[in-house]
């Protein structure tokens, strides 16, 4: 049984770990230049923000793991990511989306950490991350209002995989045993705080990009309890075949 | 002689170079916030990384450990995660040297208010001082840095981003 702020870390270092790793798959393929450098670039921040909260959550559980063989050595069942950063990146709209989405949601849960958290450690990281997350939600929401209220090609793909993508998100808000008790004790927000600012902030950018977000959808969820959609194996067979093929290998 | 030895490694830090910025030191860019000596009476210096995800900082910890175990052997190295950084940090000298090297340095404020509030940024040109410059991304060579372009001497150049 692990604790809950292990698993309250985890959950932050995860999500940015395997939206890092998704986005790594874009370099060498983005649609221009700038584009592919700029999401090279997301990817590398989010590594950072991820290794940090790995590094953390392996110190303060003092079982001798350290970021790597979190990263590399637990199963998909012991990644605790929030489902919508696993899927896979389909088109260049798809993954805007699912970034827009995502940065949106970062931004406030990195603000309020930043704000709040009674963890020196954990404010500090999210101060350092929401500078960094704002260049992402900027770019991201710019991208979605470009596409958006583009022509008629680019608006139907992109509402499209506001479709797809939308029943997502709920998961980013979804309350447990975990976030009530660390919410409790003031280490991380309670999320149901933070999606009526998300709504808000959604609803702004979707306006403004003439989409609407779909009125009924199903909720997808399991992630933060280790459920996961098949892509995430695929993914981590990747992300991990050399560390897992020569454990302890360095350059 | 405690002293001396601190003396010593804060003066051997002052002339370790950011890998990607060859001509800054890392004393310069406010990356490291101090050296003490802990109870065991070695010496700790305490490194911040600018960027979460900026490669070098594993390269400047290398470097560190090889410049300082030159004159000293009990030490290492920690980073610190808080307070975070921030381009604040970086002095004036510093920010001179980045116009000189064609970098236009982070406009002063980590607030970064204009770019809260929407509105544009004014980064002039480090080599024609022109004021008439144009974002071609926000996303650059490196984590650190944005892509612009003068739109008097058209010339291409780097700035490094507020945070």
């Amino acid at each position: 049984m692990e604790s809950h702020e292990h698993t309250g870390l985890l959950r932050l270092g995860d999500d940015a770990l395997i939206l890092a790793q998704r986005l790594g798959e874009w370099c060498g393929h983005g649609p221009a230049l700038e584009e592919d450098i700029a999401l090279s670039n997301i990817a590398l921040d989010l590594l950072g923000q991820a290794r940090a909260f790995l590094t953390l959550a392996a110190e303060r559980e003092g079982k001798g793991r350290d970021e790597d063989s979190l990263a590399y050595f637990r199963t998909d069942r012991e990644f605790t990511n929030a489902l919508l950063v696993e899927l896979p990146n389909g088109d260049f709209g798809d993954t805007i989306m699912r970034q827009c989405l995502f940065d949106q949601f970062a931004l406030l849960r990195y603000t309020a950490l930043s704000a709040q958290s009674i963890d020196m450690e954990v404010a500090a990281i999210a101060a350092k991350a929401v500078k960094e997350v704002r260049y992402h939600a900027e770019h991201s929401a710019q991208w979605v209002i470009r596409l958006g209220d583009g022509t008629e090609e680019s608006h139907q793909r992109i509402q499209n995989s506001l479709d797809r993508l939308w029943p997502y998100t709920a998961e980013f808000f979804i309350e447990d045993a975990v976030s009530e008790s660390l919410a409790a004790i003031g280490l991380m927000p309670l999320l149901q705080d933070l999606q009526g600012p998300w709504q808000e902030a959604m609803n702004r950018i979707l306006e403004e990009a003439t989409l609407v977000a779909p009125e009924k959808s199903g909720t997808q969820s399991g992630g933060r309890s280790g459920l996961h959609t098949e892509h995430l194996s695929f993914l981590l067979a990747e992300m991990q075949v050399l560390p897992r093929t020569y454990p302890g290998a360095q350059w | 002689m405690v002293n001396d030895r601190l003396s010593r490694i804060r003066a051997c830090l002052s002339n370790v170079m950011d890998p990607e910025l060859p001509f800054l030191t890392i004393t310069e860019l406010g990356m490291v916030r101090g050296c003490e000596f802990d109870e065991n009476d070695t010496a700790v210096i305490l490194l911040t990384p600018t960027y979460s995800g900026c490669p070098a900082t594993d390269a400047i910890q290398d470097d560190i450990r090889d410049a300082v175990s030159e004159f000293e052997s009990n030490f290492r190295v920690k980073l610190v995660h808080s307070p975070a950084w921030t381009t604040d940090w970086i002095n004036d000298a510093a920010r001179e040297k980045m116009r000189q090297h064609g970098i236009a340095p982070p406009d002063g404020n980590s607030a970064d208010k204009a770019f809260l509030l929407g509105k544009e940024r004014h980064i002039s040109c480090p080599r024609c001082r022109s004021a008439e410059t144009k974002m071609i991304s926000a996303f650059g060579s490196t984590a650190c840095k944005a892509h612009f372009q003068c739109e008097s001497c058209l010339e291409p150049f780097d700035h490094f981003k507020c945070i």
